[in-house]
C-alpha cells in the first residue's frame, strides 16, 4: 500500500536527460522555474509548455507515471484556483454572488496560476525522476563547495541528505511491515474520529521510532568502523565531469531564458497579461 | 480450518519500473490440523503468500477460501479472518510497543472486544503457552532478552486463540538453544490445541524435525508439495533451486551408496540413528 507512493521517485531509464551531469539538471530546473515567473502572457506559457513537453519526451519517463505521483498535490492546485477565482478583482463581472464576484480576469488568473503551478511541479519532479538520489546529493555537495570558505559544512549537509533519502524507502517498508503486524492483531488504522485515529497510531509509531533509532545507531557504528570522519581530505570515486552534452544544454537553456525575458518585455501591456 | 488457495497471483508496484510478479498462480490445499512447512529461499514468495491468507494484501487474481469463506469477497469481515488466522511476522519482537508485557499481549484480545476477565485469562494462558511466568507480567517488553521478546510477541498472537497459526521464520536471529526452545513450544502447541500450523522457514533441518508436510516454493510458484519423505526424496530438484536437503539425509544417501540399507528416506538424526543402529550392531562390514 505504501509502496505505491511514487512522487519524485527515481525512474531508471537510458535517456540523454538521465546521462546529463546532475549539476546541469539542477541548473536547468532553476532556469525553468525562473522562466515561469517571467511568463506574463499565455503565449509564454505555451512556449514553456512546449519546452517542458520536449524534455519529458527525451527523458523517456512515461507521462502517466509522472502524473500518478501528483494526485496528492492536486488539492493544493485546486485550492489556489478557488482562491484566485473568487478573490481577483476585475471589471468584467460574470457572476455576482453578493459576498464575492467571479470576474473574467479572475478566471483567467486562476487558469494561469494553475498552469504555472502544474508546470512548476512537473518540471521539478522531472529532476528527481531522472537523477538518482546519490547523483543529486553529489551535485549539491559540489555546488555548495565554494561556500565552505564561509564555513558551510557542504560535505556534511550532502551526507545528511544522502542518509535521509536512503532511509525513506527503508522506513516506508518498516511502516508497512509494522502496520500489517498490528493489523494481524486486530488493530484498525482507518476507523474512528480524529482522537481515536491518533490513538490508533501508537502501536505503529512506538515500534517505528525504536527501529529508526536502532538503525541510526547501527549505521553510525558501521560508518565509524570504516573510519568515516567527515569531509576533510575525502576523495571521490566518481568525480562529476561536464561533457559536451552538458555545455549544449546550458547554451540551450540560457537561450530559452533570454528568449522568455525578451518575449515578456515584448508583450508588456498586451491583452491577456497579469 | 481448511485453507484452499486457487490460482493466486500477486504483483508488487504494478505499472512502475519496479514491478515484480511475486506469486504466479498458486494452488494449494491445507487440511485442518496439519503441521505444514513452507520453504523457499529469500524472494520466493513465501511471505507474500502468507500475507494473503490473513487478508493483509489483495491478490491480483485468484482466491483464498478458508472454511468455505472467500477471504477477499467484499462482504467478508476481514477482522474476523485475522482473528482466526494468527500470523506471527518475521522478527515479531519489532512490533512490541506497550509499557508492560501483559498489556502488549492483551492488545489483540482487546481489539477483539472481549470482556476484561476474558482478556485477563487469555493473556495469562498465552504467556503460559510460550513458557513465560508471572515474574515478567509487569516488566517492560524492551528490557527482556531477544528470545523472551519473541515469546511475548508470539503470545500476543496466541492470545487471540487463532484456529490457524502461521509463523514466518520464527527462529531467525536466535541462537541454537533459543531456536530449539521456540520450535519445541510450537510443536507442543500443535499437539495440545489441535490447530493448523504453517511454519515458514529456509532451514531444512528445522522443517525436517518438526513438520509432517512440506510445501516448496521457488520464484513465485509451488514446485513441490507432499509429506516430508516424498519431498526430501527430490534431492536433485531441491539442490537445483539452492535449498538442498537436511545434512543427515545427504549423509544417509552416501551411506546407502556404500551398502547400508534404509527402508525409507531419512530426514532427522533420530531416524538415522534408529535405522543405522541395528546394522552397525550386526557387525557387517560394508565399507
Amino acid at each position: 500500500m505504501l509502496r505505491d507512493i511514487t512522487i519524485g521517485q527515481y525512474y531508471p531509464a537510458e535517456s540523454p536527460i538521465h546521462y546529463l551531469d546532475p549539476r546541469t539538471k539542477i541548473a536547468m530546473t532553476f532556469i525553468f522555474i525562473i522562466s515561469l515567473f517571467f511568463s506574463t502572457h499565455l503565449l509564454l506559457y505555451a512556449v514553456a509548455a512546449i519546452v517542458l513537453a520536449t524534455v519529458i519526451k527525451i527523458s523517456k519517463v512515461p507521462f502517466s507515471y509522472m502524473i500518478k505521483g501528483l494526485k496528492s498535490i492536486m488539492i493544493l492546485v485546486l485550492f489556489t484556483v478557488i482562491i484566485n477565482v473568487f478573490l481577483t478583482l476585475g471589471d468584467t463581472v460574470l457572476v455576482d454572488l453578493g459576498f464575492a464576484t467571479i470576474t473574467l480576469e479572475g478566471l483567467i488568473a486562476a487558469v494561469a496560476m494553475a498552469v504555472r503551478l502544474m508546470m512548476l511541479i512537473i518540471g521539478s519532479s522531472l529532476l528527481t525522476l531522472t537523477t538518482s538520489p546519490i547523483d543529486l546529493t553529489d551535485a549539491i555537495e559540489r555546488l555548495l563547495k565554494p561556500l565552505e570558505k564561509i564555513h558551510v559544512p557542504a560535505h556534511e549537509i550532502a551526507m545528511m541528505m544522502t542518509i535521509a533519502l536512503r532511509f525513506i524507502p527503508i522506513l516506508l517498508e518498516e511502516t508497512d511491515k509494522i502496520m500489517k503486524a498490528q493489523m494481524a492483531r486486530g488493530a484498525e488504522f482507518e476507523k474512528g474520529g480524529l482522537i481515536k485515529k491518533a490513538k490508533n497510531l501508537i502501536p505503529l509509531l512506538v515500534p517505528l521510532f525504536i527501529s529508526a533509532f536502532r538503525r541510526a545507531d547501527d549505521l553510525a557504528l558501521a560508518m565509524e568502523a570504516r573510519c568515516y570522519r567527515g569531509g576533510v581530505g575525502r576523495t571521490k570515486m566518481k568525480k562529476l565531469k561536464y561533457t559536451k552534452g552538458d555545455w549544449v544544454t546550458y547554451v540551450l537553456m540560457i537561450t530559452y531564458l533570454i528568449g522568455i525575458i525578451w518575449l515578456s518585455r515584448l508583450f508588456q501591456g498586451a491583452k491577456l497579461m497579469f | 480450518m481448511s485453507i484452499e488457495i486457487r490460482e493466486l497471483e500477486h504483483i508488487y508496484s504494478k505499472g512502475t519500473p519496479y514491478e515484480k510478479k511475486a506469486l504466479k498462480g498458486i494452488n494449494l490445499t491445507i487440511k485442518k490440523g496439519e503441521f505444514v512447512g513452507l520453504i523457499g529461499h529469500t524472494g520466493s514468495g513465501k511471505s507474500t503468500l502468507i500475507q494473503h491468507l490473513n487478508a493483509l494484501i489483495k491478490p491480483e487474481s485468484g482466491s483464498v477460501i478458508i472454511e468455505g469463506i472467500d477471504v477477499f469477497h467484499k462482504d467478508t469481515n476481514r477482522r474476523e479472518v485475522r482473528q482466526n488466522i494468527g500470523l506471527v511476522f518475521q522478527y515479531p519482537e519489532h512490533q512490541l510497543f506497550e509499557m508492560t508485557v501483559f498489556k502488549d499481549v492483551a492488545f489483540g484480545p482487546t481489539n477483539m472486544g472481549l470482556s476484561e476477565e476474558e482478556i485477563h485469562s487469555r493473556v495469562i494462558e498465552a504467556l503460559d503457552k510460550v513458557g513465560l511466568g508471572k515474574e515478567i507480567y509487569e516488566a517492560s517488553p524492551f528490557e527482556l532478552s531477544g528470545g523472551q521478546k519473541r515469546r511475548v510477541a508470539i503470545a500476543g498472537v496466541l492470545a487471540m486463540e487463532p484456529k490457524v497459526l502461521i509463523l514466518d521464520e520464527p527462529t531467525a536471529g536466535l541462537d541454537p538453544e533459543g531456536r530449539d526452545e521456540i520450535l519445541d513450544e510450537i510443536k507442543k502447541l500443535h499437539k495440545r490445541l489441535d490447530i493448523t500450523i504453517i511454519l515458514v522457514s529456509h532451514s531444512m533441518e528445522d522443517i525436517a524435525n518438526y513438520v509432517n508436510n512440506i510445501i516448496v516454493m521457488d520464484d513465485g510458484k509451488v514446485i513441490l508439495e507432499g509429506d516430508k519423505y516424498k519431498v526430501f526424496n527430490e534431492v536433485k530438484l531441491l539442490e537445483d533451486i539452492g535449498l538442498g536437503v537436511p545434512q543427515v539425509t545427504k549423509l544417509c544417501d552416501l551411506l546407502e551408496e556404500k551398502g547400508f540399507i534404509f527402508d525409507e528416506q531419512i530426514t532427522t538424526i533420530e531416524e538415522a540413528f534408529k535405522a543405522l543402529l541395528p546394522q552397525l550392531k550386526g557387525g557387517e562390514s560394508h565399507a
